[in-house]
């Protein structure tokens, strides 16, 4: 039914339809309205049974959900930024036993600075945790990918992470087609676990594995998030059937087949680069767009298939690994290791930072006339950053960076210089 | 009701042999049906206290029970030894997941139980001393806070013994650990504040509190039996010996663990919706350098030269036990 709705209460909704038993939650922005939206379905009895836990911190939220989905419960939290990486020795242990739990991250930069805005840095630093990975570009897209989530995390026995756009999705009113129950029910069985911790039945999970063994256990898990390249496709598939919408599978293609510059990203800001693509087009520009939605795994094979032809490959990223640059374009290299094309790294978007259809044209401009770096910030203000690097030479007690450079931009009051 | 007076056999000892007890209030170890819940094949130390702790407890718990029980497990000592590959100890539905999240994991455990309607099947969390009163608190302290369903047992050996004795928040002062050496003007680990598990426990009112250690093993069955009996969130601080972090002999596991009691350094007691209820009393009260001297971790005490203001100090720690919980 279609409702004007905003991305969290869309996704909150959604999770219900997934009949989740239980839901530990800790509040961070932007993910909280998610919780807030499913304590209040589960507190008038809407959602049931579910039981919802208020935990004492994410590391507390993950917690609580390995030890339900350990006893065969559905389990779902929700989190972002600070608070991923505060759970972050649970996000390894709940894949590293195998647990299927899924996980709303409303993607948000992480500090220092503290900053509550969206950029991909949180799920980013957790690339390797062993969670299957997927980035939805609109509200729509969430709410499907939700279920396909739940779905994919059980038949593989795998923690599966929606990554949505923190604020940009979040908080964004917009037109949802959500599902029905019955449509979720057909795609979406009962939970059955491999492994469950029964009475009737006792077994050991967690045990120690020393070096004998411990190759053998990642090895598995490793095969295990591959079958995930031809899982996601498949079930993508089929919840197009059932849901009447196209789902993208693992990546998605924009006016790419015979585009000689392809623009490269996650998320949200498809929307803009799509429509860049666009204004571009009617210029006679050769360009298209390709859309990563699993970003683990990491679809080699469809990348190399995307981006093969190209002779320019752009990639725009909400994250940077500090001291090297990229970390999508570091894997979109390895897809098309071989190929003529030249790749480009673009930092953009960082804590919040708007993309704009313009930046975008501008970027094409500037690599098409060969004056784009290897390595380019989006947008970056060099004056503001030669100002503070000046600063730093001149004095050795030069002081804070971001508390100077926002007395340069005059957001705060202006103390003594 | 013909009764026949309970004789004491082991010479210098308190302890009274099953064998000439009534049938109920024989220990739960004399029963040839017991649970297990730990079995051979572990790989602890000669004397280990939390292997004897662990299994008396989880056997009663399991009896208590009707064996529907699941545990969660923190990393330490009583993990590892349990659990090397490809083996396990462990006869009971059994969750290792981290060192800090047990609490939290069990909270996961009864909140699945409880969404499935599982009421039957209830939930022990446990962790050493270093996964519940320094990593693992404020999980522990937020299960305690929601009242969850879910027992915790904390072994306490009073330092991280599991990475080679380091201090732990539970290292009482004075003793030498890995990183309290036995150098310097203070020797050992600094006088601090203390950290009282059990009176951070009774602080948040949870529903029962007790200690006990693996001298009376007894003692320690009936308080999870009484556990058991109950709903919501319950904690147990056993004192278990480990005689090689504490450098005693492994025969002397049970005499160490008495002698803290009989002191008066580790008091044991009961606590309701966070009031004292009940204390075991002291039998025999004992001096402190009794207790102290039998362990190699307070050997500077003594030699060189006797630390008589060390010595005065901790005495006037038992003895403030002593005094606030009525172990006399």
């Amino acid at each position: 039914m279609l409702e004007q709705l905003e991305g969290s209460r869309a996704v909150a909704r959604t999770v219900a339809l997934c009949r989740p038993e239980v839901i530990p939650a800790y509040p961070i922005s932007p993910q909280t309205h998610i919780v807030e939206a499913l304590s209040a379905m589960v507190k008038s009895g809407e959602l049931a049974p579910c039981e919802f836990v208020n935990v004492e911190s994410e590391f507390g939220a993950m917690s609580v959900a390995i030890g339900a989905s350990a006893t065969g419960a559905r389990s779902y939290t929700a989190t972002s930024s600070q608070g991923l990486l505060y759970m972050a020795e649970a996000l390894y242990n709940a894949s590293g036993l195998g647990l299927p739990i899924v996980m709303t991250v409303a993607n948000r930069a992480i500090g220092a600075p503290i900053n509550i805005w969206n950029d991909h840095s949180d799920s980013m630093s957790q690339r390797d945790s062993g969670w299957i990975q997927l980035y939805v570009e609109s509200n729509q897209e969430a709410v499907d990918t939700h279920i396909l989530a739940f779905r994919l995390a059980e038949e593989l026995s795998l923690p599966v992470m929606v990554c949505m756009d923190g604020f940009i999705l979040t908080h964004a009113y917009e037109r949802i087609d959500l599902p029905s129950a019955e449509q979720v029910d057909g795609f979406l069985p009962a939970y059955e676990p491999r492994q469950v911790l029964d009475p009737a039945e006792p077994v050991t999970i967690g045990a120690l594995v020393g070096p004998e063994a411990f190759t053998e256990v990642k090895y598995l898990a490793h095969v295990k998030q591959m079958q995930a390249l031809d899982l996601i496709p498949e079930l993508s598939r089929e919840l197009s059937g059932v849901l009447g919408r196209e789902q993208d599978g693992l990546l998605r293609r924009y006016r790419c087949e015979d585009a000689e510059t392809i623009v490269v990203a996650l998320g949200s800001v498809l929307g803009t680069i799509e429509d860049a693509v666009d204004e571009l087009r009617e210029r006679g520009v050769s360009i298209g767009a390709v859309g990563l939605k699993a970003f683990r795994p990491f679809p080699l094979e469809d990348v190399r298939a995307a981006l093969g032809h190209a002779a320019r490959v752009i990639v725009i990223e909400k994250a940077l690994a500090l001291g090297i640059g990229g970390i999508v374009s570091q894997n979109v290299r390895i897809a098309i290791a071989g190929s003529a094309a030249h790749v480009y790294t673009v930092i953009a978007g960082l804590g919040g930072r708007p993309i704009t259809a313009a930046s975008v044209c501008r970027l094409y401009e500037d690599a098409a006339a060969e004056r784009l770096q290897p390595l380019t910030f989006l947008d970056l203000n060099s004056e503001l950053v030669e100002r503070e690097l000046e600063r730093t030479r001149a004095r050795r007690r030069s002081g804070p960076h971001a508390e100077n450079m926002l007395r340069d931009v005059g957001v705060v009051a202006a103390g003594p210089v | 009701m013909a009764t026949r007076p309970i004789k004491f056999y082991q010479v210098g000892s308190h302890a009274a042999g099953n064998r000439l007890l009534d049938p109920e209030l024989r220990s739960v170890a004399a029963d040839p049906n017991r649970s297990n819940a730990i079995t051979k094949g572990h790989r602890a130390c000669q004397g280990c206290g939390e292997a004897l702790g662990a299994r008396y407890a989880l056997d009663a718990a399991m009896r208590a029970t009707g064996g529907q029980l699941i545990a969660a497990n923190a990393t330490g000592c009583l993990e590892v030894f349990s659990t090397p590959y490809p083996e396990s100890s462990w006869q009971m539905p059994w969750l290792h997941s981290l060192f800090g999240n047990a609490p939290a994991v069990a909270t996961g455990i009864a909140a699945a139980l409880k969404a499935k309607g599982r009421s039957d099947v209830r939930v022990v969390g446990q962790g050493g001393d270093g996964g519940t009163v320094d990593i693992g608190l404020a999980c522990l302290s937020g299960m305690f806070e929601r009242n969850d369903d879910v027992l915790y047992i904390c072994y306490d050996n009073e330092a991280y013994m599991n990475t080679g004795v380091q201090r732990s928040g539970s290292t009482p002062p004075a003793a030498r650990t890995m990183t309290t050496q036995a150098v310097g003007e203070e020797p050992g680990n600094v006088f601090g504040q203390g950290k009282s598990m059990p009176r951070i426990a009774m602080a948040h009112e949870i529903p029962y509190v007790a200690t006990a250690t693996v001298a009376d093993l007894r003692d320690l069955e009936a308080k999870v039996e009484r556990a058991m009996e109950m709903r919501g969130a319950r904690y147990l601080h056993v004192l278990v010996t480990c005689p090689l972090g504490w450098s005693c002999e492994a025969s002397a596991t049970i005499e160490v663990a008495r002698l803290a009691k009989e002191t008066g350094l580790f008091p044991v007691f009961e606590a309701i919706d966070g009031e004292v209820s009940s204390v075991s009393k002291i039998r025999r009260r004992r001096p402190v350098e009794e207790y102290l001297e039998l362990q190699g971790r307070y050997k500077h005490l003594f030699k060189p030269t006797r630390r008589e203001d060390v010595l005065a100090h901790i005495q006037a720690i038992a003895d403030r036990n002593i005094e606030r919980y009525g172990l006399l």
